[in-house]
């Protein structure tokens, strides 16, 4: 049984000019245990919102539409945020963010920011014990305890906060781990290093499954199992990594795919080509094709008939055309 | 030895900042020229001393040893140096004031020419910058940064260069905050820049990928030395430096194994 299901999940915001904006529209998934899940696309297209649907963190100007979002079977839609908070987040499901030094406050040692995660969802405990338990588990996860814990955000490095925050997003052993783009803001070396420790983290079954978000398909590559493409607020094509990689079939997935650079030998004539044109604007009701306007293989029809989520072979594409 | 035709050339460049027990050496002894219309990227890890050394060549950091010069004389006089060498930054939002509209302040860098040129010379030289970004000059019309998106934002500051057409420009990482769509897209417009002014661009990334595609010439760098450089095959296919090495490992490429995921 998949322990994470995201089920025809829709949602929108409102704006204060009374507009209509569907973030997300008919996205389905589902996670398999030890699985990782890679989310791409380019920036607002929805990843965020997906994440947020996903954490059940749906707070106005966020509404839902329709869907199910499901972690071991129970539903996470509808509740209170006080309720997601006390009973999913941390628990089942965690989130790691994208800027590191953002998220952690800088007038706050590591290790009370640590504690509060677990006093605040789990009743007594001395402070001590506390202390004892993010000592042991800091060890546990490769990190100089006492130093790292004893020190404000600004005495560490980049890669030692990424670090701190996986360490305290875990702290609860969750069920699923969304990572929203975890390395984007660091450099390749310190990259390498924090995926691996993510990787320490699902292999001591820490946590379970995991759905990451970047926009860097090379690294997405090494790190899913498989990739879902995202444009507009919809899934066009979800598959295992090497299918989407190395055989896309979604205009779209190949057009992201040859935007991309890589410092292999003989690469340097392939010049990366750009898509052209811009996204659709969500706030308007869309017939057809939302990639239609910029699509290369752009038929009269795309224009006029809305595509749908297609199986071909093993995957799924939201073209009709797509063989 | 110095060449008139170089534009930057540095000897025996030295960078301190601190001292006693906090005493960082964010430049160590370089020595480096770099030539005109040459396209040259700075590649390395963070706190390696690129974007210290991108801030000396615009004379906003002065050296504490060696020798600096632009076109074989030492930065004096900071308008008339950026004038001709011109930054493109990497966070597009922090450099514009919010409080004006985006157009005034593409208008107000018209400020830094000697001869300013008369209103409707201005008006119709940003027009023409904003088409060359391929953005309608009515899409911008009385918006604020925060109004558009981060890939508009990054181009209203190249538009800024078509505006100054410089001699040089410093592009401190300006890539790394978009996604893969809108990157190539920038590089298009800068490699458009560069044959339209005949400019050298010196491009300071820790993305070896794009610095191979972009440029002529690789400097690799590593805590405040150059450890290495050469052409981009050169140093991709056959590096030599282990730090070279580290950085090519370091990147997750489509064909090669990266890590070992169980």
């Amino acid at each position: 049984m998949p322990i994470f299901d995201v089920i025809d999940l829709n949602l929108h915001y409102l704006t204060r000019f009374g507009d209509t904006i569907h973030a997300v529209s008919g996205v389905s998934f589902s996670l398999e245990k030890g699985e990782v899940l890679g989310i791409a696309g380019e920036s607002g297209c929805g990843k965020s919102t997906l994440v947020n649907g996903c954490m059940g963190l749906i707070i106005p100007p966020l509404y839902p539409t329709s869907g199910d979002v499901r972690v071991g079977g129970e539903s996470i839609m509808n509740r209170t945020p006080q309720d997601i908070r006390k009973n999913v987040l941390a628990r089942k499901v965690a989130m790691i963010p994208q800027g590191a030094f953002n998220s952690l406050n800088p007038t706050r040692k590591i290790k009370d920011m640590a504690a509060d995660v677990i006093a605040d969802h789990e009743n007594g405990g001395s402070k001590k014990d506390i202390h004892a338990r993010l000592r042991e588990r800091f060890t546990m996860i490769g990190m100089e305890a006492d130093a790292v814990l004893n020190a404000f955000p600004i005495q560490l490095t980049a890669g030692m906060r990424q670090r701190s925050v996986i360490g305290i997003s875990t702290l609860l052993n969750p069920q699923v781990v969304i990572a929203d783009e975890p390395t984007s803001a660091l450099d390749v070396t310190t990259q390498k290093s924090v995926i691996k420790m993510i990787f320490e983290l699902l292999h001591k079954g820490i946590f379970s499954s995991m759905i990451f978000i970047t926009h860097e398909l090379p690294l997405l590559r090494h790190v899913a199992d498989r990739i879902a493409i995202m444009y507009a607020g919809e899934f066009v094509e979800l598959g295992a990594t090497r299918q989407i990689i190395f055989d896309p079939r979604h205009p779209y997935t190949r057009a992201l795919m040859g935007a991309m650079l890589s410092a292999e030998p003989g690469q340097k004539q392939k010049k990366p080509v750009a898509i052209e044109g811009a996204p659709p604007n969500l706030a308007k009701s869309i017939t057809g094709c939302r990639f239609a306007p910029r699509c290369p293989q752009v038929r009269q029809e795309c224009k006029a008939k809305k595509q749908e989520i297609r199986i071909v072979g093993e995957r799924q594409v939201r073209c009709d055309y797509a063989e | 030895m110095q060449n008139k035709q170089d534009i930057f050339h540095a000897t025996n460049l030295t960078c301190i900042f601190g001292h006693g027990k906090k005493l960082t050496k964010a430049i160590d002894n370089i020595s480096f020229s770099i030539a005109d219309e040459e396209i040259v990227s700075l590649v390395g890890g963070s706190g390696c001393g690129k974007s210290v050394l991108a801030k000396i060549m615009l004379g906003l950091i002065a050296p504490t040893f060696g020798t600096f010069a632009y076109k074989g004389n030492a930065i004096k006089n900071l308008r008339d140096h950026w004038r001709e060498v011109q930054p493109v930054f990497q966070d597009p939002f922090s450099c514009f004031n919010q409080f004006f509209t985006i157009r005034s302040q593409l208008k107000s860098s018209f400020r830094i020419l000697k001869e300013k040129p008369s209103n409707s010379e201005m008006e119709e030289r940003v027009d023409r910058a904003l088409l060359a970004v391929n953005i309608q000059p009515p899409e911008i019309e009385g918006k604020y940064p925060f109004e558009l998106s981060g890939g508009q934002m990054q181009r209203m500051l190249l538009a800024r260069i078509f505006i100054l057409r410089p001699k040089v420009l410093i592009a401190d990482e300006p890539t790394s905050m978009v996604d893969a769509c809108v990157r190539a897209n920038i590089l298009d417009y800068l490699m458009k820049l560069k044959a339209e002014l005949k400019m050298t661009i010196v491009f300071i990334t820790h993305d070896i990928g794009l610095a191979y595609y972009v440029s002529d010439r690789l400097f690799i760098m590593h805590q405040g030395k150059i450890v290495e450089q050469g052409a981009p095959d050169q140093v991709t296919l056959k590096p030599e430096n282990e730090h070279t090495v580290q950085l090519l490992d370091d990147i997750p490429d489509i064909h090669k194994e990266w890590i070992k995921r169980r």
